[in-house]
């Protein structure tokens, strides 16, 4: 071990790293807004106690996007639920991305962007005056199309969230980003070489590598954006692995071009379709169906998604 | 014309080796090839000649100021107009009688005030301009993006790029100088005119640098929770500082050529001044001042002192270079 040191007894303080940050990232959410903001926070708990249905995490109704005055994606009603991998599929321009990057408020940062409706995390809505966006991406961590890692070392890269959440000692950011690469099943790999640039390494890498920096400040959702469509099959496959293994430990939506990815790795599937607007040639997105991933596959309830998934369009 | 597209088919063996070396070229497309080739050459050879001539003209007649071991720690001697109120000196100098060649010979040789003075502004220069400028630049390119502010901001920017550094120097001799009497001219002073000089230079190479770093670094801090100025100081300026630390020396090494600002607020001196208060002078001030003053010996100490100017430039300029270069592999 040349560029990082850790001894026999880091395994109790991972431990403990670890208890401290779940226990963190359980009573977080409630911070997010006064009690008196959003919605009954009794109704995610009755949720919770019911045991055949999961807790929702997100619930939207009647979501619409716009950017300046283009109407990216009308009507979108859904919910999605805790420890579940939650796909969007449909053809391009079909709004699946843009309604991801609202789940964290990513498209503030679009200027012109500008969302109606609710979309509400854990009965408050994302969207009121007095959530912080800054919050909010805290407990909704987010995977890119591009891998998209700093340029920086690739121990750096996955201690940056840890630091600017105020973690400072060295020995608890040893431990979070030998967890987090751990968990992104990249640990074995660059152990030996913390200390070099994370632009040096493959583009798979450099995937799992955004996916640890992700899981490093313990989000409660991963949402990710086409974290494959830059990767060949077999980086591919160890991402999807590792979805599968990270699902019991988070909440993951993905957006994918990939029917099959879609089909293997997600619990529930959202089917997004557009519709050609009279009055000019820019579209609109829209939810066409959503349902159990096996259902949308084997016996699609609308006639859209069963031409889509067989071929015929899109 | 015989250069038609032969078919394709009837170039196999021998044939193809000649039409690959161009050998069914026609006559008039290469004479044409070589006329443009020859062209270009001249071009460069007109451009590169002014530039040749100049060097080594600045170098020739500098180079035994500049080598001489006093140049760079000694005063800088009395001639033409500074010592007219002391006229006794000027036939030890040599000056008035047409064979004065060689006299400077007899005179020990120095520059070190007007170095000490460039080194003094263009430092100062640099510490006002450079973190106003980056700062000012990050709030174009983070926050302000194309709101009212930022485009004026913008606009005055490249209008303050466009006006002639002398203006600078009349502007600060009116706000800063003037108020202060005969105490006013100093280094300080200087300083004030060559930062605002800087300044939206600075600002907009600094924004060209910015806008370098690609938007999913800034997508892929947010993600993480992380407010725009950390983003900011932890990502954003470590990915362009290397091509902000060259835009900045540009602006330094531009600084350090300037004469008409400096002339109007620095004074004279003859001795190293190394304050920012009280008159100073400056290599650039030197050049001016001394070729105003005649006599073989101010000449010498002009063309010395250009010298001077070009290797510390060079100096800034390499510097910057290598450092750009850093930031092109990464």
């Amino acid at each position: 071990m040349t560029t990082y040191d850790h001894n026999d007894d880091t395994q109790t303080t991972t431990d403990s790293t670890a208890a401290a940050i779940s226990g963190e990232a359980v009573t977080m959410p409630m911070q997010l807004a006064p009690p008196s903001a959003g919605i009954d926070s009794a109704e995610r708990q009755g949720n919770a106690v019911e045991p055949e249905s999961l807790p929702k995490v997100f619930n939207l109704e009647e979501l619409q996007v716009y950017y300046g005055s283009h109407h990216a994606v009308r009507d979108v009603s859904m919910a999605v639920c805790a420890n579940q991998i939650t796909a969007f599929i449909g053809p391009s321009g079909c709004g699946k991305t843009t309604v991801l990057r609202c789940f964290n408020r990513m498209n503030d940062l679009i200027a012109g962007a500008r969302v109606e409706g609710l979309l509400a995390y854990h009965g408050v809505d994302l969207y009121s005056a007095e959530v912080n966006p800054v919050e909010v991406r805290r407990r909704i961590g987010m995977v890119f199309q591009k891998p998209n890692p700093f340029p920086k070392s690739i121990y750096e890269n996955v201690a940056y969230g840890p630091r600017i959440a105020g973690i400072k000692k060295k020995s608890e950011l040893d431990d979070i980003v030998e967890r987090s690469l751990v968990q992104a099943a990249l640990w074995e790999e660059v152990k030996n070489r913390l200390k070099a640039s994370a632009l040096g390494m493959s583009g798979g890498q450099q995937q799992r590598l955004c996916i640890a920096r992700a899981v490093a400040v313990s989000p409660e959702v991963i949402l990710m954006d086409e974290p494959c469509s830059a990767l060949d099959p077999i980086a591919t496959s160890r991402i999807e692995d590792l979805m599968l293994e990270l699902k019991s430990e988070f909440t993951i939506v993905i957006v994918t071009h990939n029917m099959q990815q879609a089909a293997r790795v997600s619990d529930v599937t959202a089917f997004y379709s557009t519709e050609v607007n009279p009055d000019g040639d820019l579209r609109t997105g829209l939810l066409v169906e959503m349902a159990p991933t096996v259902d949308i596959f084997s016996n699609p309830s609308d006639e859209l998604t069963e031409q889509y998934i067989s071929g015929r369009f899109g | 014309m015989s250069a038609t597209i032969p078919a394709r088919s009837t170039q196999t063996g021998p044939d193809m080796q000649e039409a690959l070396r161009g050998g069914t070229l026609s006559g008039g497309r290469k004479a044409k090839n070589h006329v443009a080739s020859g062209l270009m050459v001249l071009a460069f050879l007109a451009a590169a000649i002014p530039l040749v001539v100049m060097g080594a003209s600045v170098v020739s007649q500098g180079y035994r100021a500049v080598l001489s071991g006093s140049w760079w720690t000694q005063p800088i001697p009395e001639t033409g107009r500074s010592d007219l109120a002391n006229n006794q000196n000027l036939s030890d100098l040599g000056f008035g009688t047409p064979s004065d060649a060689g006299a400077s010979s007899s005179v020990v040789l120095g520059m070190a005030p007007a170095i000490v003075g460039t080194l003094l502004t263009v430092l100062g220069a640099a510490a006002l301009a450079i973190p106003l400028g980056i700062m000012g630049a990050v709030y174009l390119h983070e926050y302000g993006k194309n709101n009212w502010l930022a485009k004026f901001i913008r606009f005055m920017a490249d209008v303050m790029t466009g006006v002639p550094s002398v203006v600078m120097g009349v502007f600060i001799y009116t706000i800063w100088v003037l108020p202060r009497g005969v105490d006013g001219k100093s280094a300080w002073a200087a300083a004030l005119a060559l930062a605002c000089l800087m300044l939206p230079i600075v600002v907009r190479s600094t924004e060209e640098m910015l806008r370098l770093v690609p938007d999913n670094l800034r997508e892929a801090s947010a993600a993480l929770g992380t407010h725009t100025w950390k983003t900011t100081v932890k990502v954003v300026l470590p990915a362009a500082i290397a091509g902000i630390t060259s835009g900045s020396l540009l602006a330094v090494a531009r600084a350090a050529g300037e004469t008409a600002p400096v002339v109007f607020v620095i004074g004279f001196v003859t001795t190293v001044n190394a304050s920012f208060s009280g008159a100073n002078t400056t290599l650039s001030a030197q050049i001016y001042g001394q070729q105003q003053a005649g006599g073989v010996l101010a000449q010498d100490l002009a063309w010395g002192a250009a010298l001077t100017l070009v290797i510390i430039v060079l100096a800034l300029t390499l510097i910057a270079r290598r450092i750009s270069r850093r930031f092109e592999l990464s």
